[in-house]
């Protein structure tokens, strides 16, 4: 095999990979039971999904047409710095708006701290 | 550190402009001339050498990447698993960081690594509340990454 069919193989099989991660994070997205945990799976393993498929893209462009797709290059920026902010908002105005959280979650650190800030808000407002 | 960037463009464009050569290769030798002579006289500059905040970063770009690998590959594994048996939970997670972009940098990369999510910033910026998605064996795992990732971070941010 010389370079070029090497860079096609390696574009394709990051292709692949990638399809198969966006396919397991939708099973993700159905077998989750809340919101939270299913942001996990929306978030994190989507991000890998396009970030492989995109680089794939690249790399097979870049080997079959001699080509350097900047735009590419600038769509996993832009993803990778996106993606955790969307997931962060999300799961923040979910759990602002009073979503439960699965049965077989454990513990709840945060629920005193946002309660005692309303708290003292109201007793400051009053 | 900006400074010192600027400081050694210029003196790779007063090197292209005394060979009235104006190529890539001039620029690159003149960029190299400039950093050694930057090295020589570091002790004038307040910040440290540029070369190692460029290197932290790097290093932190690809901790990132490693990280952002095993931790899907860990919920893949969960998710495809036949019986979910999961415990999720929020905890909290003190930081010592300081500046807005530290926060917010520190606050991806929580969320873009195993079973993490950033949920909410505490109004004083020292605590972050952190959904994960097991408990069990990621809480102590959690915090040496989160570990990890603050000390890279600092490296990075440190004058």
């Amino acid at each position: 095999m010389n370079v070029e069919e090497i860079g096609k193989f390696f574009g394709a099989f990051l292709i692949l990979t990638g399809g198969i991660a966006s396919v397991i994070s939708v099973f993700g997205l159905i077998r989750l039971p809340d919101v939270y945990t299913r942001s996990h799976a929306a978030t994190k393993s989507s991000t890998l999904a396009v970030l492989l498929s995109l680089s794939g893209a690249f790399l097979y462009i870049f080997a079959n047409e001699q080509f350097i797709s900047v735009r590419l290059l600038l769509g996993i920026v832009f993803v990778f710095l996106t993606a955790p902010v969307a997931g962060h908002l999300i799961v923040r105005a979910a759990y602002r708006s009073k979503v439960k959280l699965a049965d077989i979650s454990t513990e709840d650190e945060l629920y005193d701290v946002l309660h005692s800030e309303k708290k003292e808000k109201e007793e400051t407002d009053v | 550190m900006a400074f010192q960037i600027l400081l050694n463009f210029f003196i790779a464009v007063v090197w292209m402009f005394m060979n009235s050569s104006l190529t890539a290769s001039t620029f690159i030798v003149g960029y190299l001339i400039g950093l050694i002579m930057i090295i020589i006289t570091r002790r004038f500059f307040k910040s440290r050498l540029y070369v190692w905040r460029l290197w932290a970063m790097i290093k932190l770009i690809l901790l990132f990447a490693k990280e952002l690998t095993l931790s899907n590959i860990s919920v893949l594994l969960l998710i495809i698993r036949p019986k979910l048996n999961i415990q999720p939970s929020i905890f909290a997670l003190p930081t010592e960081l300081k500046e807005d972009w530290e926060i917010t940098l520190l606050s991806s990369l929580i969320t873009l690594t195993p079973g993490t999510i950033v949920l909410h910033v505490s109004s004083d910026q020292r605590m972050l509340y952190i959904h994960a998605i097991d408990v069990d064996d990621v809480d102590e795992a959690i915090d040496s990454i989160k570990n990890s990732f603050e000390k890279a971070i600092l490296e990075v941010s440190r004058g």
